[in-house]
């Protein structure tokens, strides 16, 4: 699953960043690192762009980026 | 002691850090760039305490890692201007990302002071904060700001100057770590940290923010909200305008009649006298007088919003469809700030970092009309609204002319850009986050200055720079003759055959090429065409207008294509020397060509068919 899969108000745990280069770098220095809580909050028209909850401060990600991250779901992250 | 020092500040985007600066430096400030970089840095200092202080302000950026220009130019500014000391300013209600900043700043260098601004957002939102706590798990010191009220900035000062002196000595407590894990190490330190220190609800749901978000993104309002903003804004400053434009062009007249008493005094021949008052003066002021109220209005509007923080909701609103063009979704505020004045419109484009896509913004920006062309869009409007269908009161006439001019340059806009991102300007689009910021009341008088004179008199300055001579040679071209006529009337016979396989005459060609200064221009020069009067001159009635528009010829159709052209032609030289400034001569070129080329195809077209159907 990544964030791409996530609905409005759905919230997961980061668990990998599979961009690589300088998108992945800027994913992580935004603070998706693994273990990072974040809820997908309002959903563009056409599912693009979402913008997420992450640490605090809201982040807005194309679809194509979102599919770069991978999630959990919060109940089974451990 | 040291009694001078130089400062950094550094931070996150949005974490307020240029409230911060503007509040230590005050207006003693300037941009200049930092050599061989492009990215701009501000410059200004304070006095404190015996003390002086240079400041740099460094671009906003999320890292030192320096995968983007502004990355890169805080690590090497940080690493090759060795400052005294660092401010590393921080968002209380984003803890965590500014310490992942602030420990790499550390691992530069422990001359570093913690700046913990927006504590009054944090105080908003409930979240308790223990600065003292924080000092000793960093080993730095920590002074909690909230620079919009003035919160603390003294005590930041205080330290600032403390440390220059070499009165307090940091002790950071570094994290080390390999190149590739970086992120999540410092993360995972930061978040540490924050447990410590901070304490309250994480997500900010039931904030002013997400509740006005849930309108403004929502797929339902959020584009009907933005064009009644967009729609306000433009009829604002049309509608401002008008009463301190005459009353400039009033103090201009009095002007061109006291420096015509000078020159006469000091015996300047007629030869020298009429075209130094007349072409140079009177061109000059024209431009001064038509474009400094609009702008003076918009710039300061659009400011405000930006600083609402508004703009990136625009972006999120319009991704989609500039994804589909192949563009840069931050497009949409550059094509947005089109609007006001294309020049700033390119400037603007700088927020794109991408070099291709930021092309794409410059290149296709000339296709929105500014608010320089809108007295023409609506002037003429009205006239072709109404002269196609005589029922239709005229107001409605404009109105409905004049939205529909507006829909079909967004259209083209994604259509060129479209086309360039499938043909000279081809490659992968490129990844961009955008930050939605918390809602701020803007600060008003702060916006005010700083537009006024970041926006407006930089424009206004490129705009006198070529209104000058080109008032001038208008002067030349329609008082010099040969034999009967004019120099004028002779471009515009020449121009003739092009301008009427358009729908158009010689005569209005000629004065959107004459009008280059200032779009505003085009509809004066084009009556003194019409006219043969022998210096600019301005009809105040709409009627009268028309009565001249028609005795020369005008149709419907003409009145069309003139809105078609006065959408898509070549750019002011306002904007043109923003475009070579920006991006370089041959794409000021292009930038010129591309517009042009779809106008006359437009119009070309339009008037075969018509052509067509109606003999």
């Amino acid at each position: 699953m990544t964030l791409a899969d996530l609905k409005q108000g759905q919230r997961a745990v980061v668990e990998r960043v599979q961009a690589q280069g300088i998108l992945g770098q800027r994913l992580l220095d935004l603070g998706l690192v693994p273990g990072t809580p974040v809820q997908a909050q309002f959903v563009g028209r056409g599912g693009s762009p979402v913008a997420y909850y992450v640490r605090g401060s809201l982040l807005a990600l194309r679809r194509t980026t979102a599919a770069q991250v991978v999630v959990t779901k919060e109940e089974d992250w451990q | 002691m040291k009694t001078s020092g130089l400062v950094v500040l550094a931070g996150n985007p949005n974490t307020g850090k240029s409230t911060v600066f503007n509040a230590l430096t005050g207006l003693k400030q300037h941009t200049g760039n930092w050599p061989g970089k492009t990215v701009e840095l501000k410059k200004g200092s304070f006095r404190h305490q015996g003390c002086t202080c240079q400041v740099v302000d460094l671009p906003g950026t999320y890292s030192l890692r320096a995968a983007s220009p502004e990355e890169e130019t805080t690590r090497d500014f940080l690493r090759l201007e060795k400052p005294d000391l660092v401010v590393v300013v921080a968002d209380a209600t984003c803890l965590e990302r500014s310490l992942h900043l602030a420990l790499q700043v550390l691992q530069l260098t422990p001359q570093v002071i913690l700046c913990l601004n927006l504590m009054d957002e944090a105080r908003r939102r409930r979240l308790r904060l223990d600065p003292a706590k924080l000092e000793q798990e960093l080993g730095i010191p920590v002074v909690p700001t909230a620079a919009v009220r003035g919160e603390g900035l003294d005590m930041l000062k205080d330290a600032i100057v403390q440390m220059i002196q070499g009165q307090l000595h940091p002790q950071p407590q570094t994290v080390s770590v390999q190149e590739g894990e970086a992120a999540p190490v410092l993360y995972r330190r930061a978040e540490e940290i924050a447990q410590l220190v901070v304490q309250g609800p994480r997500e900010p749901t039931a904030s002013f923010t997400a509740r006005l978000d849930a309108l403004i993104l929502s797929p339902r309002w959020g584009i009907p909200i933005m064009l009644t903003l967009l729609a306000a804004v433009l009829w604002l400053t049309m509608a401002g305008a008008g009463y301190p434009s005459r009353l400039l062009a009033e103090a201009f007249g009095c002007g061109e009649r006291a420096l015509s008493r000078l020159l006469t005094t000091l015996g300047f021949p007629l030869w020298l006298h009429d075209p130094l008052v007349f072409g140079l003066y009177r061109g000059l002021t024209w431009v001064v007088a038509v474009m400094l109220p609009p702008m003076a209005i918009f710039f300061p509007l659009f400011t405000l919003l930006e600083d609402f923080g508004l703009l990136p909701r625009i972006a999120f609103n319009l991704d989609r469809m500039f994804q589909r063009a192949g563009a840069h979704g931050k497009q949409a505020l550059t094509m947005a700030m089109g609007f006001g004045c294309n020049a700033a419109g390119v400037v603007a484009a700088r927020i794109i970092d991408s070099p291709r896509e930021r092309l794409v913004a410059i290149l296709t920006n000339n296709l929105v009309p500014c608010n320089g062309r809108f007295p023409l869009l609506i002037i003429v409007g009205a006239m072709a609204g109404s002269g196609a269908v005589p029922q239709l009161p005229r107001a409605l006439a404009a109105v409905l002319v004049v939205g529909a001019a507006l829909v079909v340059s967004v259209l083209a806009t994604f259509l060129v850009s479209r086309l360039l991102t499938a043909t000279i300007l081809r490659g992968e689009t490129s990844f961009f986050v955008l930050e939605l910021p918390p809602y701020r009341v803007p600060q008003v008088g702060a916006v005010l200055v700083r537009s006024f004179l970041d926006r407006t008199l930089a424009v206004l300055w490129r705009a006198v720079l070529v209104a000058a001579p080109c008032g001038l040679l208008t002067w030349i071209l329609t008082n010099v003759h040969m034999g009967e006529a004019s120099l004028l009337a002779y471009l515009a016979q020449a121009l003739a055959p092009l301008g009427r396989a358009m729908g158009l005459d010689g005569m209005i060609l000629l004065a959107f090429v004459l009008g280059l200064p200032a779009n505003e221009t085009v509809l004066p020069i084009l009556l003194m065409g019409y006219l043969s009067a022998n210096a600019l001159l301005e009809v105040q009635d709409a009627a009268a207008l028309q009565g001249i528009l028609l005795a020369n010829g005008w149709t419907w159709l003409t009145a069309l294509n003139f809105i078609i052209f006065a959408m898509f032609h070549w750019p002011c030289a306002t904007t043109l020397l923003t475009v070579k400034k920006e991006a370089g001569g041959r794409w000021a070129l292009l930038a010129a060509l591309l517009p042009t080329l779809w106008g006359m195809a437009l119009c070309l077209l339009l008037t075969k068919i018509v052509k067509l159907w109606v003999m």
